[in-house]
C-alpha cells in the first residue's frame, strides 16, 4: 500500500527522507464510555469489560460494556438525528463532505496518537499502523468526501405520459461490527460511505479492540458531526452485536469478521426487519505463482501477502500455489524470507511481527499448526509458539501440501504459509475455485494472456496481478460466494448506503 | 443566487462580511508561465482601469502570440508523459485543488477587493458570492479527480477491451470581464482534475485576479507549467490561443459573435475541441397562478444583477395577460430603489457598466427601445458624471420585433411582455437563436413540467432564478453555446 510521507514542492517530490514517526510512551487512554449524541455514558447495567495488550497481557483499561439498552438508546439517537427537517438531513451534501474532510484533518493531527493506541490495542508493529493502517483511514475518508455531493439519481424516458426520475436516498439508521484485525480502517471503511450518503450510524467495535474507536468518537464531536449522527456501543457479540442485527429501528447493517458470525448477522436481518446486509468475511485466498513469474518479486509479494498483520487478514494469500519447475526453489527462498521475519515488541521500529490478539486464537492457529503436522504437510521452519509465555508464534512455512488437509481448506488467520505445487493453468483454476470463499486472489506472470485468463475465470472479488495487497479507497472491494455480500470501497459502497426511489409523474399530455 | 441552509445547520457556509481592504497593491502584473513571472516578449504593457472611477489602476504586461508560444510550450511540457504531472496520483490532483480552494479562503478578502475594483462588481456579491462559488467549485472538481472512470466492455470475439479517460492535453481558455474569478474557477478546476495543462487568457478588462491565482497555484504545489496565465487581447493572444496548432482544446466564455471566430479558428487549425459559454435572451414566463410577490423579485434580480452583466440575464420577461399590469407596477416599484455609486461602499445597489464600449452600446439599444415604441416606464439614461453608471431601466408595452426584444442587451435594461396561452408563449420563448436559460414561475406541476422538457434551453428554472450550483451541468442549446460546465 502507499505510504508516500514526502511533501510535494512545487510539484516536485520531497527528496528529504522523512523522520521516522515514534510511538508514545505511557499514552493515557481518555475514552472507555459508550458514544451517544456526542456525549459520553456509562452503560445501563454498570458494568464494565476489560481491554488487554496482547504483547504484555497487561490489561490496559476497562471500558463500559454495551449490552441491548445501550443499543436501544443509540438507536433512538441515530433516528432523531435521521429525522426530516433535522440538522443532518438538512445539511447541504458539499458540507457533509467538509464535515469527512475535516476528520480527515483530524486524523493527521492525531496519527501518533491513534497509531500507538492501536498498537497497545492489536499488538500490531506501530510502523505499520502509522503507516499503512492510519495511511489508508485518511485518504478513504478524503474518497468519501469528495463524493457526497456526487450521488446521482437518473431522469428515464418511460412509456406513455410520466416525467420519471430516481432519487438515492440515505438508508438511516446503519449498524456497523467491526473487527479487531484492522479496527479504525474497518471503522473508517464503513463511516465515511455511511456518512458520505447521509445516514447515521450506530458502530460496535470488536471487544478485544475499543480504543481507536471511542478516540474516533471524540473527533466526530471536534468535527461538529450533529449529535446522534455516529454513535459508538462497545460490547460483546452476543449482546450487543445481536442486539443490532436483530434491531427493528436499523435500516442496514455491515459486518467484517467471520463467515460463521455473518451467516447469523443475515439470518437475524432476515428474521428481523429485513434490513439490508453487507458482509465482509473469511478467506482462503490462492496466490499462483507461474514459472514465468519475477521470482524474487512472487516470493515477497507472496510472503508479505500471508504474513502481514500476524496472517491476521481476510486477504491472506493462505494457499500459495507454485508451478511445478520452480517450486523446490520458490520454498526455498521463502523459508529464508519467513526465518528473517523479526518477530517481537510492536513498538520496536525494526519489529514486522507482533502477537496474535487474543489466547482463542492462538490456541487455534496452533491446533490448525499440529494438524498440518500430522497431516503429513512438511514442516519447513517455525511451527510453533515463540516463548512460554504471550502469544507469539514463529512465522511457520508448510510445503507439499494438499488440498485435502485442513491447513489447506480452513482459514488460519496466523503465520503460516501453505505451499501447493501445480501442473497446468486448468487444474489450479479449478482447485483455487474449489472452495466456498472467494476473497481474493493473486497471479504472478509476465504472460498477459495468462494473466488475463486467470483473471476472468477466479471466482474472487479482488484479482491482484504481480502485487499483493494493493488496497485503495477507488477500487470496490468484496467477496464472492460466502466470503460476503456486497462491496466496499470505490463507488459501489455508494451503492450499499443507499436507497432508490423511482418518482414518476403524471403529465397530461406526451411530453418529448 | 443560491440561498442558504438554517441557522441549525452546524457547517454554515456564508461568512460574515469584512470591510474591503484600503489601498490594496497590486503585486501581480506580469506574465505568468512555469510558475515565473515573465515580461511581454514584445516589452509592451496594457493598462487596466476602475469602471466606477474611470482612473488607471496599474499596467500589466501584454501577452501576444509570441507569449501564447511559450505558454503552450511550457504546457506541452508539463504533460509530456512521465511528467510530475502526468505521474501524479489521480487522488493527489484532488489534493492540490483543495489545497488551492483552502488558498482562496485564505486569500478571500484580497480577491473580492481586487474583483470589486477591477470589474465595478459591488463588494458584498464579490465577497459572498463570487468567492464562494470559486471555493466551492473547486472542492467540488477536487472530489471527482480520482473518480474518473472508464469501464471494462464485453467485446466480440477473443478479445479484452476497456476504455480510459485520459486528459485532453494542453487546453487553451479564454475568460470574460463578467465574472473573472468564477470563470476562471469554472476553466481551470474541471480542467486540472482530469490531469490536463492550461494556457489562461483573462479577458483584457479584468485580468488581475487571475494574476493573484497564478501566485497561489504556486503557492499551493502545483507543478511549472501545470497552469500558465497570459493576459492580452481578444485578437492578438486570443486568435494565438484559438489558432494554435499545439493546443488540443479551446475554452471560451463570451460572446457569441467571438465565439463563432474560435470555433471556425478551431476548424481551419488542427480540429481542436471547441467549449462555448456564450450570450442569451434567456426568457421568464410569468403565470397568473404563480407567487406573485417571488416572481417579481427572481424576475427583477435575475435581470439587474451585477448592473445586467449576465449571460443567464432574464432579458425577456413573459407576463400571462391578467397579472400584466400589476407585475409591471411591482417591478418598476423594485427597480426604483436604487443607490448607485462606488461599488466599494457599503449601501450601494449597483456599480457601474465595465467601460465605454458597453456603455455606448446599452445606451443606444434603450434609445431603440424608445424610438421603436416601448413605454420607459423608468431610467432609461446615463447616471452621474464619472464612471460608466446607467440608471436602473424597465420597458413595458415590448414586442418581439424590437431591438430590445431580440439582442442582447448586457445593461440594467429590463423587457416586460404580455402573453395569453401556453403553446403561445412556447413558440415566443423558444424564437430566438439563444438558448441559455429559462424560468418558469406557476404552481401547477403540468405547467411547470410541460416547459421543462418544451424550453430550447440549456437551464431551466421553476419558480426560482439563476440558481447554479457546482454540482449541475451549465450550458447552452443552440447559438448559447458548445457543451457543458459543472
Amino acid at each position: 500500500m502507499a505510504a508516500l510521507n514526502g511533501a510535494v514542492e512545487n510539484g516536485q517530490p520531497d527528496k528529504k527522507v522523512p523522520q521516522l514517526p515514534r510511538p508514545l510512551r505511557s499514552l493515557e487512554v481518555k475514552y472507555t464510555k459508550i458514544f451517544i449524541n456526542n456525549e459520553w455514558h456509562e452503560s445501563t447495567s454498570g458494568k464494565k469489560f476489560p481491554t488487554y495488550n496482547p504483547s504484555t497481557l497487561e490489561k490496559i483499561c476497562d471500558i463500559e460494556e454495551g449490552d441491548k439498552p445501550d443499543v436501544d438508546i443509540a438507536v433512538e439517537a441515530a433516528k432523531a438525528a435521521f429525522q426530516r427537517g433535522s440538522p443532518w438531513r438538512q445539511m447541504d451534501a458539499p458540507s457533509r463532505g467538509r464535515l469527512l474532510h475535516k476528520l480527515a484533518d483530524l486524523l493527521e493531527r492525531d496519527r501518533v496518537i491513534l497509531a500507538t493506541l492501536e498498537t497497545m490495542d492489536t499488538g500490531k508493529p506501530f510502523l505499520q499502523a502509522y503507516f499503512i493502517d492510519l495511511e489508508g483511514c485518511i485518504k478513504t475518508l478524503r474518497y468519501y468526501a469528495g463524493w457526497a455531493d456526487k450521488i446521482q439519481g437518473r431522469t428515464i424516458p418511460v412509456d406513455e405520459n410520466f416525467v420519471c426520475f430516481t432519487r438515492h436516498e440515505p438508508m438511516g439508521v446503519c449498524g456497523a461490527i467491526t473487527p479487531w484485525n484492522f479496527p479504525l480502517l474497518m471503522l473508517v471503511w464503513k463511516m465515511a460511505p455511511a456518512l458520505c450518503c447521509g445516514n447515521t450510524l450506530v458502530i460496535k467495535p470488536a471487544e478485544q479492540t475499543p480504543l481507536t474507536s471511542l478516540y474516533v468518537g471524540s473527533l466526530i464531536k471536534e468535527v461538529g458531526f450533529p449529535p446522534g449522527v455516529v454513535n459508538i456501543v462497545p460490547g460483546y457479540g452476543p449482546t450487543a452485536g445481536a442486539a443490532i442485527s436483530t434491531h427493528d429501528g436499523i435500516d442496514k447493517i455491515a459486518f467484517t469478521g467471520s463467515t460463521k458470525v455473518g451467516k447469523l448477522i443475515k439470518e437475524a436481518a432476515s428474521k428481523s426487519n429485513l434490513k439490508r446486509v453487507t458482509l465482509e468475511l473469511g478467506g482462503k485466498n490462492p496466490c499462483i505463482v507461474c514459472a514465468d513469474a519475477d521470482l524474487d518479486l512472487a516470493v515477497e509479494c507472496a510472503h508479505q501477502g500471508v504474513f502481514f498483520n500476524q496472517g491476521q487478514c481476510c486477504t491472506a494469500a493462505s494457499r500459495v500455489f507454485v508451478e511445478e519447475q520452480i517450486y523446490p526453489e520458490f520454498v526455498r527462498r521463502s523459508v529464508e524470507f519467513a526465518k528473517k521475519r523479526l518477530v517481537g515488541d510492536p513498538f520496536d521500529a525494526r519489529t514486522e511481527q507482533g502477537p496474535q490478539i487474543d489466547q482463542k486464537q492462538f490456541d487455534k492457529i496452533l491446533e490448525l499448526i499440529e494438524s498440518g503436522k500430522k497431516e503429513g504437510a512438511k514442516l519447513e521452519c517455525g511451527g510453533l509458539a515463540i516463548e512460554d509465555r504471550g502469544l507469539f508464534i514463529k512465522p511457520t512455512v508448510f510445503s507439499e501440501v494438499t488440498d485435502n488437509m485442513r491447513i489447506a481448506k480452513e482459514e488460519i488467520f496466523g503465520p503460516v504459509q501453505p505451499i501447493m505445487k501445480f501442473k497446468s493453468i486448468e487444474e489450479v483454476i479449478r482447485r483455487a475455485n474449489s472452495i466456498e470463499y472467494g476473497l481474493t486472489a493473486a497471479v504472478f506472470t509476465k504472460n498477459l494472456d495468462r494473466a488475463l485468463t486467470l483473471a476472468s475465470a477466479l471466482q474472487s472479488g479482488t484479482v491482484w496481478i504481480n502485487c499483493y495487497n494493493a488496497l485503495y479507497a477507488q477500487a470496490p472491494f468484496g467477496g464472492f460466494k460466502m466470503s460476503g455480500n456486497g462491496r466496499e470501497l470505490g463507488d459501489h459502497a455508494l451503492a450499499e448506503y443507499t436507497e432508490v426511489k423511482t418518482v414518476t409523474i403524471k403529465l397530461s399530455q406526451k411530453s418529448p | 443566487m443560491k440561498k442558504q441552509g438554517p441557522d441549525g445547520n452546524p457547517a454554515p457556509v456564508m461568512p460574515a462580511l469584512p470591510e474591503p481592504l484600503k489601498d490594496l497593491k497590486i503585486k501581480y502584473t506580469k506574465i505568468f508561465i512555469n510558475n515565473e513571472w515573465h515580461d511581454s516578449v514584445s516589452g509592451k504593457k496594457f493598462a487596466v482601469f476602475n469602471p466606477a472611477t474611470e482612473e488607471k489602476i496599474c499596467e500589466v504586461e501584454e501577452g501576444d502570440k509570441a507569449d501564447v508560444d511559450k505558454a503552450v510550450k511550457a504546457a506541452r511540457k508539463a504533460f509530456e508523459l512521465g511528467s510530475v504531472w502526468r505521474t501524479m496520483d489521480a487522488s493527489e490532483r484532488g489534493r492540490l485543488l483543495n489545497k488551492l480552494a483552502d488558498l482562496v479562503e485564505r486569500d478571500r478578502l484580497i480577491l473580492a477587493t481586487m474583483e470589486t475594483i477591477d470589474g465595478g462588481k459591488l463588494f458584498s456579491t464579490a465577497y459572498l458570492m463570487d468567492l464562494g462559488a470559486c471555493i466551492k467549485t473547486l472542492r467540488y472538481c477536487a472530489g471527482w479527480a480520482d473518480k474518473i472512470h472508464g469501464r471494462t466492455v464485453p467485446m466480440d470475439g477473443n478479445f479484452f477491451t476497456f476504455t480510459r479517460h485520459e486528459p485532453i492535453g494542453v487546453c487553451g481558455q479564454i475568460i470574460p470581464w463578467n465574472f473573472p474569478l468564477v470563470m476562471f474557477i469554472w476553466k481551470i478546476a474541471p480542467a486540472l482534475c482530469c490531469g490536463n495543462t492550461v494556457v489562461v487568457k483573462p479577458a483584457e478588462q479584468t485580468p488581475l485576479s487571475a494574476l493573484y491565482m497564478g501566485s497561489l497555484i504556486k503557492e499551493a504545489g502545483f507543478p511549472p507549467g501545470v497552469v500558465n496565465i497570459v493576459p492580452g487581447f481578444g485578437p492578438t493572444a486570443g486568435a494565438a490561443i484559438s489558432h494554435h496548432m499545439d493546443i488540443d482544446k479551446v475554452a471560451f466564455t463570451g460572446s457569441t459573435e467571438v465565439g463563432k471566430l474560435i470555433k471556425e479558428a478551431a476548424g481551419k487549425s488542427n480540429l481542436k475541441r471547441v467549449t462555448l459559454e456564450l450570450g442569451g435572451k434567456s426568457p421568464n414566463i410569468i403565470f397568473a397562478d404563480a407567487d406573485l410577490d417571488a416572481a417579481v423579485e427572481f424576475a427583477h434580480i435575475g435581470l439587474f444583477y451585477h448592473q445586467g452583466q449576465c449571460c443567464i440575464a432574464g432579458s425577456r420577461i413573459f407576463v400571462e395577460e391578467p397579472i400584466y399590469d400589476e407585475f409591471v407596477r411591482r417591478s418598476i416599484e423594485r427597480a426604483k430603489k436604487y443607490t448607485l455609486g462606488d461599488p466599494l461602499k457599503p449601501g450601494v445597489q449597483q456599480g457601474p457598466q465595465i467601460d465605454k464600449e458597453q456603455f455606448k452600446k446599452i445606451l443606444d439599444l434603450i434609445e431603440s427601445g424608445k424610438k421603436e415604441g416601448a413605454k420607459l416606464e423608468c431610467g432609461g439614461g446615463p447616471w452621474g458624471d464619472k464612471g460608466y453608471f446607467i440608471q436602473p431601466t424597465v420597458f413595458s408595452n415590448v414586442t418581439d420585433d424590437m431591438r430590445i426584444a431580440k439582442e442582447e442587451i448586457f445593461g440594467p435594461v429590463q423587457q416586460i411582455m404580455k402573453f395569453k396561452t401556453i403553446d403561445e408563449v412556447i413558440k415566443r420563448a423558444n424564437n430566438t437563436t439563444y438558448g441559455l436559460a429559462a424560468a418558469v414561475f406557476t404552481k401547477d406541476i403540468d405547467k411547470a413540467l410541460t416547459f421543462a422538457a418544451a424550453l430550447q434551453a440549456g437551464t431551466v428554472w421553476v419558480n426560482c432564478y439563476s440558481a447554479m450550483s457546482a454540482q449541475c451541468p451549465f450550458g447552452g442549446f443552440k447559438m448559447s453555446g458548445n457543451g457543458r460546465e459543472m
